[in-house]
């Protein structure tokens, strides 16, 4: 039963994040990252640790593909040129991510940790719900918990300050022109036609 | 269910998020792919503390969550500013910076 769990949630998350880099059009990129998050929140429910899995649920894939969707949809996704600016891209980044995968899981599996081929230990009912990580925020983790709620204080006067519309710096109140939705500069900057 | 399959599945999916870095042009799929390289720590985190069995490492994934929406929030800004001033969505034509 678990294994057939994990392997529903493995290919889902699988599946959702090479659908990820697979779309052309963002908007279904984003929601193969939405189906993306609920098999990793699958994930954490077979690791007991019920409060990352409602916060995955809660905050990941709702709040945040939420953002990413408005603005997907103000942006209006096209799909990317074929033209490409490194030769071989396209067969150096796949080789590229294969060295990485074997990399990884070469450093992680021949590592010393005795414990990673067992089940991990028994754990009693109450591991990884929301009291004990609450505790463990409030009591040890007290500097951080503070800190990262500075971080989002900043984070999202950083974001006001960056989308805001400000004169003379060359915004342009009005909506954009409808060629922008093929994805295609049809007028770029200066610089970009000389680059190339 | 052994952790090593966690473990390894985590690194397949830091892969992929790499991979997709590589490929794409668009910088929203290019944050999503950060999305996926964020998830996939988080996963090993959250394996490695069930390794444990201590609670702990679920905290720093709790805490991983937050400097990605902080990250995604930033980014989202970015592009709405890029957008704005009407210069091409694609990170290939966005260098001036370049060196």
């Amino acid at each position: 039963m678990e294994e057939a769990l994990f392997f529903l949630s493995a290919i889902g998350a699988l599946g959702g994040a090479f659908g990820v880099i697979a779309m052309r059009n963002p908007f279904y990129s984003v929601l193969a990252l939405i189906v993306h998050l609920f098999s990793l929140a699958a994930l954490f429910l077979l690791l007991t640790s019920a409060f990352v899995a409602a916060a995955q649920v809660v905050v990941y894939a709702g709040a945040v593909m939420v953002l990413y969707v408005f603005v997907v949809a103000y942006v209006g996704g096209g799909g990317e040129s074929a033209w490409e600016p490194i030769p071989g891209q396209r067969f150096l980044a796949p080789l590229l991510g294969i060295a990485l995968f074997v990399e990884l899981s070469v450093a992680v599996l021949s590592s010393s940790l005795l414990a990673l081929g067992e089940d991990g230990p028994d754990v009693q009912a109450g591991f990884g719900d929301p009291a004990a990580i609450g505790r463990l925020l409030l009591e040890k983790f007290l500097v951080p918990f503070e800190a990262s709620s500075i971080l989002l204080l900043l984070a999202a006067v950083g974001a006001i300050v960056l989308a805001a519309r400000r004169k003379g710096t060359g915004d342009t109140p009005d909506e954009p022109s409808p060629n922008r939705e093929e994805g295609v500069p049809t007028s770029p900057s200066p610089t970009a036609g000389a680059t190339s | 269910m052994n952790i090593e399959w966690f473990v390894v599945l985590s690194a397949l999916l830091f892969a992929t998020g790499a991979l997709g870095i590589l490929l794409r042009r668009s910088p929203m799929v290019i944050l999503l792919c950060l999305e996926l390289m964020l998830n996939a720590g988080n996963l090993a985190l959250v394996a490695f503390s069930r390794m444990v069995g201590n609670e702990q490492g679920q905290v720093f994934a709790v805490i991983v969550m937050v400097i990605a929406a902080c990250e995604v929030v930033v980014g989202l800004g970015l592009i709405v500013a890029i957008f704005r001033r009407r210069l091409p969505l694609n990170v290939d034509d966005l260098r001036e910076l370049r060196g």
